[in-house]
């Protein structure tokens, strides 16, 4: 991944930041130019609370090439406490122990080092709310 | 807006085919079609692939086949819409009939996914999803629909069995199929027992890696008859889109483009789904082909395995469900899958389907995905 490609979601993916449209109150994360919702092209900024429940989750056992030293690791859904649905790796738990419905809290981590040579990308996973 | 004609099909088996390239497989297909309906001259080639530029470094699709089919100076090129490329191929393809602009239209899709070498065909799948806010965290294509799976089973209470029972059911049509990857049958154990590939989707859940490619001839309906006896009418045609990242839905159980698709399909075409005789539906995963029976009218939610126990999707039930054997056992070159759909339709309704045939079959549909659900293609075709 290129640095500007990794760097201009930085806001998104690290600090959770969404926009709530002006007119109807959606939140739409990742934003979005226009509203699915009316239709309005205004929007605020928005900061996603770190706090939510895992909806579903899946363990990546076949994963893409950049992730085979990571596996198995977790996939999940989570519901944050606004009702906002986010994906993101599940951490700090075992495969084995994860569970639909837990409640999880956002912390930021590493997702991977893209070879020997490029960058180190972080983001926000979800861990069981300590 | 003129009515339109498929008049001839083609398709290669659905393999490894390490031997043959891309241009090879789909020359195949497109000259099978062509002289089943008197090699007429093309107007226009319009190809769905997917793939080909991560894995066998080619853009540039439409000029490469039609140069390979000797049809040059032909309008010819290529339409992406991931695991819907196809569908939306053909999309274009009647669009491009119906108004007018051209009589005679060779369309279809092709894929040579074993041209790619370790994870790149994983990787290279896997980009029908968001790749910033899913592939970004290693979600794979298979872990997106085992999200969806798990939180299925857990909202209606369906058992893990019953979506064996769908990969066994492909199975057992697919062995009738010349062209299938799989044409073996399986056991409800064969599924259980795969290697785990993303929780709870196992092996036998998915639908195989493997090459292919088909193809279908359109013309104007009332042209039909000079290139062949043996013609459908295309009744309806409908493509419709959904959010690219699961995350954003609100409601993870249904594919609300292959809902809205189907609608749109079915009123141009003026039929319900009650009308349907066969259809190909887009089983990447068995999960995949559970929610598309529901989305497409064909059973309640959360029943599926109900009806299936009824036989409601046999050949005589309510419903024949993918003769072919579906994308689990046919196999699902991606990008060529929608038009394999539409071929075997076509087979069927021209009662040239051999063995996979469905007694007196009039109205066939096909249903084609991209992404997980993020687009859908419908289609409806009536025998002449």
């Amino acid at each position: 991944m290129s640095v500007p490609r990794y760097w201009r979601e930085i806001p998104r993916r690290s600090r959770l930041e969404a926009a709530k449209c002006k007119d109807c109150g959606a939140v739409v994360y990742p934003p979005r130019c226009r509203c699915a919702k009316c239709g309005s092209v205004e929007f605020e900024a928005y900061r996603l609370p770190e706090t939510g429940t895992l909806v579903t989750y899946t363990i990546v056992r076949n994963p893409p090439k950049w992730f085979e030293k990571a596996s198995p690791y977790i996939i999940g859904l989570v519901k944050l406490e606004d009702g906002t649905t986010i994906m993101s790796q599940i951490t700090d738990i075992e495969p084995e122990e994860v569970k639909a419905g837990i409640p999880v809290e956002a912390v930021l981590r590493k997702v991977m080092e893209d070879g020997d040579s490029g960058i180190i990308e972080y983001a926000i996973k979800f861990r069981p709310r300590l | 807006m003129r009515k339109v004609a498929i008049v001839g099909a083609g398709m290669t088996k659905v393999d490894k085919h390490w031997r043959r390239s891309l241009k090879e497989l789909f020359g195949e297909a497109g000259t099978a079609a062509l002289s089943g309906c008197g090699a007429p001259k093309v107007d226009a080639l319009i190809v769905g692939n997917m793939c080909a530029s991560d894995l066998s470094d080619q853009n540039n699709i439409g000029s490469l086949l039609a140069d390979y089919l000797g049809m040059n100076p032909t309008t010819a090129y290529r339409v992406e819409a991931a695991c819907g490329s196809g569908g939306a191929a053909f999309l274009a393809a009647y669009t491009a009939v119906a108004s007018g602009i051209y009589d005679v239209v060779l369309t279809g899709g092709v894929e040579k996914l074993t041209d790619g070498v370790g994870g790149n065909t994983t990787f290279s799948l896997g980009k029908a999803a968001d790749a910033e806010y899913e592939l970004f965290y290693g979600a794979s294509f298979v872990s997106l629909n085992a999200l969806i799976m798990r939180h299925y089973m857990g909202f209606y209470g369906v058992p893990r069995e019953a979506f064996a029972d769908l990969s066994v059911m492909m199975h057992r049509n697919g062995s009738k199929n010349p062209f299938a990857q799989l044409p073996f049958e399986i056991k409800r154990e064969t599924v259980l027992n795969s290697d785990m590939i993303s929780d709870p989707i196992t092996l036998f859940d998915c639908a195989p890696v493997g090459d292919g490619a088909a193809a279908v001839v359109l013309c104007p309906l009332e042209d039909a008859k000079r290139y062949s006896d043996a013609y459908v009418e295309v009744a309806g045609v409908a493509g419709a889109s959904d959010t690219i990242n699961i995350a954003s839905r609100d409601d993870l159980l249904t594919f609300r483009s292959t809902v809205v698709a189907a609608d749109r399909a079915y009123r141009m075409a003026r039929v319900t789904p009650s009308d349907i005789d066969v259809a190909e539906i887009h089983d990447t995963f068995t999960i995949t082909g559970a929610i598309s029976l529901e989305d497409l009218g064909f059973c309640e939610r959360g029943k599926f395995h109900k009806m299936m126990e009824n036989g409601a999707f046999e050949p005589g039930g309510l419903v024949a469900i993918n003769p072919s054997g579906g994308l689990k056992s046919r196999g699902h070159p991606v990008g060529a899958t929608g038009a394999y759909q539409i071929a075997e339709i076509f087979l069927q309704l021209t009662g040239r389907a051999g063995r996979m045939q469905v007694p007196d079959a009039t109205v066939g549909l096909a249903q084609n995905i991209g992404g997980s659900g993020s687009c859908a293609f419908v289609s409806i075709l009536r025998r002449g």
